[in-house]
C-alpha cells in the first residue's frame, strides 16, 4: 500500500501492525474502492474458531460421553454432559440478551420469561408424552389428576402435537414480546422505567403460573419426562444428543447475531443506543429496530428455554423469577456487552463457578457473585473479554488500549510516522490505539 | 455507466412505467404535474416554510408566543437572539420534537407539519443539527455518513440492503467535503469537537434534505473552520433552505452580507427582521441586546 514506510527497516514493525484492517486502511486515504461495504461475516480466524468449536460439540462431546470408557482421565460424566447442556441453553440466554442490550442499549429484566414460555411449551408436550406412565396411571398429567380434572383445559387442546407446541415455543415468547415491546417503544419507555416494567411482567407471569387453575401445573410445574417423540429420555445417547443440539443451536443463533449486527440493522441498533435522537431526525423510526430486535431476542430466549427443560427434566415458574432475569444479565455483563462472545464467555464463567462453589463452598457462592457483578461493574466496563483484549494489546506491545489514547501518541511518531506529512499524522498515531482493538474483537467475535 | 447505475436506471424507469400504468388515466394523460409521491413537500409558491402564530409554553412560561415567520426556498436565514429567546424550541417544533400548544407548521404548501412524527419529518426533506454535536460515537466516521445517507429507512432494508456504487461514490465526496477523509475509519467519538460538528453538517448533507435546521453550528470550532463553514453554508444556498441559529456575530455576518434577511428573536416571537445592518440598527434590539 501507499503507506509511508520508515526507511530504517521499520519496515516490518509497519507490517505487523497493519495486520489488523483497520489500522491499515485508516492510514490510507480512502478511495471510492475502500468504502464499500465490508464483506466477510468472519474472519478467517473466526470461522475457525466456530467450526472449532462445533468440532468439539458435535465429535468431542459424544465420543468422550459414550465412547471413552468410564474412569479414563478423557471420560464425560453424565452428570457433565448435563452440566454442559444446561450452560449452553444459559450462553443463549445471555447471547439474546447481549443482542438487546449490548447492541441497542435496552436492559431487559424480564428475558427470565421468555426463557421459561419457551421451556412451558416444551414442557406441555412432554407431559402429554408420558402417557399413562405417571404416578397414577393415568391418561392425563398427574397435576390435572390430582386437581381431579376430567378434561384438558383449552390451551391443551394441540399439547399432543409435536410440531405445534415446537411452533409455540417461538410464536408465544415473540408474539408476547411483540405485543408489548410494541406498546412499550411506541410509548417512547426507556432506560430503567423499561427495566423495571419488564421485571414487573416476568413477576406478574410467575404469580400467575404459581396459580393451580391457570393449568400449567402450580408451582411444582412439570416434570418426571418420560420420552420425546417415542424415545426415552433418560438414555445416554439422548442426553449426549440434547446436549449436541444445544450447541449447534447457539453456534447457530451466533451466526444470525452477527450477521445481524454486521447489517446496516446492527448499525443502526448501535445509533439507537449512542443517539437515539439523531436516528430519528435521520428518518429512521427506532420504534421499528427495537421492536425487531426485542422480538428476535424473546424468540431466541424461548427455543433456549425449549432446550433446556428436556435436559433439566423440570420446569417450573421459579424460573420466571426477578433474579433468574436479573443473573441473564449478568452474565452478559461479566462476559462484555457489546461482543457476540462476551455474553458465552460469562455465562460460561459464571455458571461454571456457580457449579463449582455450590458443591465446595456453597456459602460463599452468592458473595462471590455479588463481589464479581461490583468488580465487573466498577473495572471492567467490557467484561472479561474486554480484559482479554487489553491483555493481548500489552502482550503485543500495542500500548495502552481503547479508552486513554492519549499515552498512544507520542510513542508512535517515532516507530512509523516519521516520514509521515503533518496532516497525516494524526489519523496514523490513532488509528492503532483506536481501531486495532476493536478490530482484534471483530475478528474474534 | 458501472452495471449497478444501469440497472438502477432500468430499475427506476420500470418502477415509472408501472406507477404510469396504476395511475387514473386522467392523471396519465396530463401534460404537466404529477401525482405527489407521500412527503413529498412543493416549493413552487417559493416558500419552504410557513410558522404561523406557534406558542409553546412549558408549565405556564411561554417559550413560543405567537411566532410568525416564513423561510423562502433556497434561502439562508440566520435567526439571532439572546438566551431563552426560543430559538431552539422552534426547531424542536419543526422537526417535530414538541408539539405547540396552538399554530400552524407547513412545510412547503402542502405538507402539515404537526399531523407527522420525528421520522417523517426528517423523510419529508428536513434535516437538523444540534446545538451539541450528535454523532454516533461508537460506529466510524463512514458509518456515520453511510447511515444518513438518502435512502429507505425500513428495517426489512436495513437487513437485506446492499450499498451500491453511487452511494459510495457519494459518500467519497461528502468525505472529501468535510475534510474527514483519513479519519475515515476512526471511531466518531475520537473525533476532536470541530470535527464532529462537521461530521454532524455531512450526516444532514447525506440525507439530502431541503430545509437544513443548523443549531449554533460552528460551537466550538476555530476561527479557520468557522470560515471554512460559513463557506460550505453559502455554497449550499440556493440548492437548500437553511436556517441558521448562531451566536457568534462574526459568523452571522458573513453569512448574511449585505443583502440576506436576519430574524431577532426575543421572548418567543420575532423582534426584527430584515438587513443585518438595519436590524443592528434598530433600538429596540440593541436594547434587548445591550440593556437589562
Amino acid at each position: 500500500m501507499s503507506r509511508p514506510r520508515d526507511p530504517n527497516g521499520g519496515d516490518r514493525t509497519g507490517q505487523r501492525e497493519g495486520v489488523p484492517a483497520g489500522a491499515a486502511t485508516s492510514a490510507v486515504p480512502a478511495g471510492p474502492g475502500l468504502l464499500l461495504p465490508r464483506t466477510a461475516l468472519l474472519s478467517a480466524r473466526g470461522w475457525t474458531a466456530v467450526a472449532a468449536a462445533l468440532l468439539v460439540m458435535v465429535l468431542g462431546v459424544p465420543v468422550a460421553h459414550l465412547v471413552v470408557p468410564e474412569g479414563h482421565a478423557l471420560h464425560l460424566s453424565a452428570h457433565h454432559v448435563g452440566l454442559f447442556g444446561k450452560i449452553l441453553c444459559y450462553a443463549i440466554c445471555a447471547l439474546a440478551m447481549d443482542l438487546i442490550w449490548g447492541y441497542a442499549g435496552i436492559l431487559s429484566l424480564g428475558h427470565g420469561l421468555f426463557f421459561a414460555l419457551g421451556g412451558y411449551a416444551m414442557g406441555m408436550y412432554l407431559m402429554r408424552e408420558i402417557g399413562s406412565d405417571g404416578q397414577y396411571r393415568m391418561p392425563m398429567p398427574d397435576f390435572m389428576v390430582f386437581l381431579n380434572w376430567k378434561e384438558f383445559p383449552w390451551h391443551w387442546a394441540f399439547s399432543d402435537s409435536f410440531a405445534f407446541q415446537m411452533a409455540m415455543v417461538v410464536v408465544v415468547p415473540g408474539l408476547l414480546a411483540f405485543v408489548f415491546g410494541f406498546f412499550a417503544f411506541r410509548s417512547r419507555i426507556k432506560g430503567v422505567y423499561f427495566s423495571i416494567i419488564t421485571q414487573a411482567l416476568t413477576f406478574a407471569a410467575m404469580l400467575l403460573f404459581f396459580r393451580n387453575e391457570t393449568g400449567f401445573g402450580g408451582n411444582n410445574g412439570f416434570t418426571d419426562f418420560k420420552r420425546i417423540l417415542g424415545v426415552p429420555l433418560n438414555t445416554p445417547q439422548m442426553r449426549v444428543f440434547l446436549c449436541v443440539l444445544s450447541g449447534v443451536v447457539l453456534v447457530g443463533f451466533f451466526l444470525i447475531g452477527r450477521a445481524l449486527v454486521h447489517s446496516r440493522f446492527g448499525r443502526v441498533l448501535q445509533a439507537v443506543r449512542d443517539a437515539e435522537s439523531r436516528v430519528m431526525f435521520s428518518g429512521y423510526d427506532p420504534v421499528a429496530y427495537k421492536l425487531a430486535i426485542w422480538t428476535i431476542s424473546a424468540v431466541m430466549c424461548g427455543v433456549a428455554g425449549a432446550l433446556y427443560v428436556p435436559q433439566v427434566g423440570i420446569i417450573n415458574p421459579s424460573e420466571m423469577s426477578p433474579a433468574a432475569s436479573i443473573e441473564i444479565a449478568i452474565w452478559a455483563a461479566v462476559g462484555g456487552r457489546g461482543t457476540l462472545v462476551g455474553p458465552i464467555v460469562g455465562a460460561f464463567f459464571v455458571n461454571g463457578a456457580k457449579s463449582w462453589f455450590t458443591a465446595a463452598a456453597p456459602e460463599v457462592w452468592l458473595f462471590f457473585l455479588g463481589a464479581l457483578f461490583i468488580a465487573v461493574t466498577l473495572f471492567l466496563p467490557r467484561g472479561l473479554v474486554g480484559l482479554w483484549e487489553l491483555a493481548m494489546a500489552r502482550v503485543t506491545g500495542r500500548g495502552a488500549a481503547e479508552p486513554p489514547p492519549a499515552p498512544v501518541a507520542p510513542a508512535q511518531p517515532s516507530a512509523s510516522g516519521a516520514s509521515s506529512t503533518a496532516s497525516a499524522a494524526p489519523s496514523a498515531t490513532a488509528a492503532p490505539g483506536a481501531a486495532a482493538p476493536r478490530e482484534a474483537k471483530g475478528q474474534v467475535a | 455507466m458501472t452495471p449497478d447505475l444501469m440497472r438502477e436506471g432500468a430499475a427506476r424507469r420500470a418502477a415509472y412505467e408501472a406507477r404510469r400504468a396504476s395511475m387514473p388515466p386522467r392523471a396519465a394523460r396530463g401534460g404537466f404535474g404529477r401525482p405527489l409521491q407521500h412527503l413529498e413537500p412543493v416549493f413552487t409558491q417559493g416558500v419552504a416554510l410557513y410558522v404561523e402564530d406557534v406558542t409553546v409554553s412549558f408549565d405556564g412560561f411561554k417559550a413560543l408566543n405567537a411566532l410568525s415567520l416564513t423561510v423562502n426556498a433556497g434561502e439562508l436565514r440566520c435567526i439571532i437572539g439572546p438566551n431563552g429567546a426560543g430559538k431552539t424550541t422552534m426547531m424542536d417544533c419543526i422537526t417535530g420534537k414538541t408539539r405547540p400548544d396552538s399554530g400552524k407548521l407547513t412545510f412547503g404548501s402542502n405538507i402539515d407539519l404537526l399531523r407527522l412524527n420525528e421520522p417523517e419529518i426528517a423523510t419529508a426533506g428536513i434535516g437538523r443539527k444540534f446545538q451539541k454535536p450528535t454523532v454516533y460515537e461508537r460506529l466510524t466516521v463512514l458509518d456515520n455518513l453511510a447511515m444518513s445517507l438518502a435512502g429507505p429507512r425500513s428495517v426489512r432494508a436495513s437487513l437485506f440492503g446492499h450499498q451500491n456504487g453511487a452511494e459510495s461514490a457519494r459518500l467519497d465526496e461528502l468525505l472529501t467535503l468535510i475534510e474527514l477523509k483519513p479519519a475515515a475509519f476512526r471511531e466518531a467519538g475520537t473525533l476532536s469537537h470541530g470535527q464532529k460538528q462537521w461530521l454532524e453538517i455531512g450526516m444532514l448533507l447525506a440525507q439530502d434534505p431541503k430545509l437544513l435546521l443548523l443549531d449554533e453550528p460552528v460551537a466550538g470550532m476555530t476561527d479557520e473552520e468557522t470560515e471554512r463553514t460559513a463557506e460550505l453554508f453559502l455554497s449550499l444556498e440556493g440548492r437548500h433552505s437553511l436556517v441558521v441559529v448562531e451566536h457568534d456575530m462574526k459568523f452571522v455576518g458573513t453569512l448574511a452580507g449585505q443583502h440576506r434577511k436576519v430574524t431577532v428573536l426575543h421572548e418567543g416571537s420575532v423582534l426584527a427582521e430584515g438587513r443585518l445592518a438595519d436590524v443592528q440598527a434598530d433600538e429596540r434590539v440593541v436594547e434587548v441586546y445591550l440593556g437589562r
